[in-house]
């Protein structure tokens, strides 16, 4: 992984605060869980039904029946609970979820989100997605800031079908923090050795930037 | 008074199952999944099936046993993201496939095994999963109605069972299993230990023995229980 992409998944790290019921995506997003402190107070939920998610272990240590969502081999906590499917979702619609980390094939400059679909390409559902992007307090997404070909991630409006609609509050990617807020796109930081000229010329949407000298990463 | 005596040889459980039948498969990934029911279904091998279950499993695992013997037709799912075999049948067209959000697909579940029609949800609204369903408008904000689903069969994966059915889980291998096991005509249940009446407290049964007809105690557990080397 690029330098860059770890400077930005430790600063996405930062967001998680301590009291919070916190649910990271598949990919990216789950490597934030290395840069938090090991005594930070905060719950971790994975859509196959589990809170209070503890570090992942090696194939020696594994027990076959404890998984989190993406596969991998994870360990309980003192007050660790398990839980059905139904039981899983009613804490995310239900509005127990504080915080969701995502990653996004398209996000758009209202904080519309597509992270399930590419047509006729790549179909593999949206597993917990949409429910997760619709319903958890904060939605963040994690990405590249541009696709393998230097095409912006970040546009006016997606053109890959919806997980949901205007449901992104922030993004994080290898070059820049991003809000969406009600005026649009708003700059907040950028990674290390990047102006701000090259941040918006790789962005497909219009960003506002403060008149300030804004916090690096 | 006693309670009845469910326990089923595993090739008499699954000869229940005929061609075109529709069947809930507990499981997310690994942990829950019925491998010794599949595994059997796969033996003797009844087509056209209609597959419920939250993924395909991976290649060469599970689910993917009957897809690639060719008798699944249909599979409603929320994701199949690790079997490239589901996704290339599904573009070539020789499976249907059903996107359901995995939530929705839970509470359909849970609906159908409750005795109700449907349930409301805003999930997916403005969504092509949204698309085409009808909609009604609840206090005065716009709900898709997702109808109750309900199978011929449901295969269960359980821990523990009594000879009457009772069940329970263990870990995330719980997962769609107990709102599977409401939801179905014939509730076929495996499970890794079948202990003695009475030997289950009643506070620990995730699902109550009423709802399940069949209990098969396996034997041993094949290779596809194990844990991964990823």
């Amino acid at each position: 992984m690029s330098d860059a992409r770890k400077r930005m998944v430790a600063r996405a790290a930062r967001d998680i605060q301590p009291g919070m019921t916190v649910n990271l995506g598949i990919g990216l997003p789950t490597q934030v869980v290395e840069h938090l402190p090991h005594d930070m107070q905060v719950c971790l939920h994975s859509e196959n039904g589990i809170t209070g998610i503890g570090p992942s272990l090696t194939y020696e240590q594994a027990d076959r029946n404890l998984i989190d969502a993406g596969g991998a081999y994870v360990s309980p906590l003192p007050g660790t609970a398990f839980f059905d499917s139904a039981v899983s979702f009613a804490l995310v619609r239900g509005g127990r979820l504080d915080l969701t980390m995502l990653g996004a094939f398209q996000i758009a400059e209202n904080g519309d989100l597509a992270n399930w679909k590419i047509p006729g390409k790549f179909s593999p559902g949206a597993g917990g997605g949409m429910e997760l992007a619709q319903k958890a307090r904060r939605v963040v997404v994690m990405t590249t800031h541009t696709d393998r070909k230097g095409a912006p991630k970040i546009m006016q409006r997606c053109t890959l079908p919806l997980t949901a609609k205007a449901c992104v509050n922030r993004i994080f990617t290898d070059m820049a923090v991003i809000d969406v807020t009600d005026t649009g796109l708003v700059l907040r930081e950028v990674a290390e050795g990047l102006s701000t000229t090259t941040v918006q010329a790789a962005t497909g949407a219009n960003l506002i930037i403060p008149d300030e000298t804004l916090p690096r990463f | 008074m006693k309670l009845s005596d469910k326990t089923t040889a595993i090739s008499d459980a699954i000869d229940k199952i005929s061609d075109g039948a529709s069947i809930m498969v507990g499981g997310f990934g690994i942990p829950g999944t019925p491998f010794c029911l599949i595994d059997e279904l796969v033996r003797q091998g009844p087509k056209n099936l209609t597959i419920i279950k939250n993924d395909a499993n991976e290649t060469d695992m599970g689910i993917d046993h009957l897809l690639k013997n060719g008798q699944v037709t249909r599979l409603i799912t929320t994701h199949i993201g690790l079997n490239a075999r589901a996704i290339a049948m599904m573009n070539e067209g020789v499976i249907t496939v059903e996107f359901c959000a995995q939530g929705i697909l839970a509470e359909r579940i849970r609906a159908g095994g409750a005795g109700l029609a449907g349930i409301l949800t805003d999930i997916g609204i403005d969504t092509e999963l949204g698309d085409g369903k009808q909609q009604i408008t609840v206090n005065g904000s716009p709900q898709i109605v997702e109808t109750a689903l309900k199978a011929d069969f449901a295969l269960i994966h359980a821990d523990q069972a009594d000879t009457f059915g009772n069940l329970a889980y263990v870990a995330t291998a719980r997962n769609f299993n107990p709102l599977m096991a409401m939801a179905a005509s014939t509730v076929i249940a495996e499970t890794e230990a079948l202990v003695p009446m009475g030997q289950l407290a009643p506070d620990t049964i995730h699902t109550p023995g009423p709802f399940v007809d069949h209990v098969v105690e396996l034997a041993e557990l094949t290779k596809e229980y194990a844990v991964v080397r990823r």
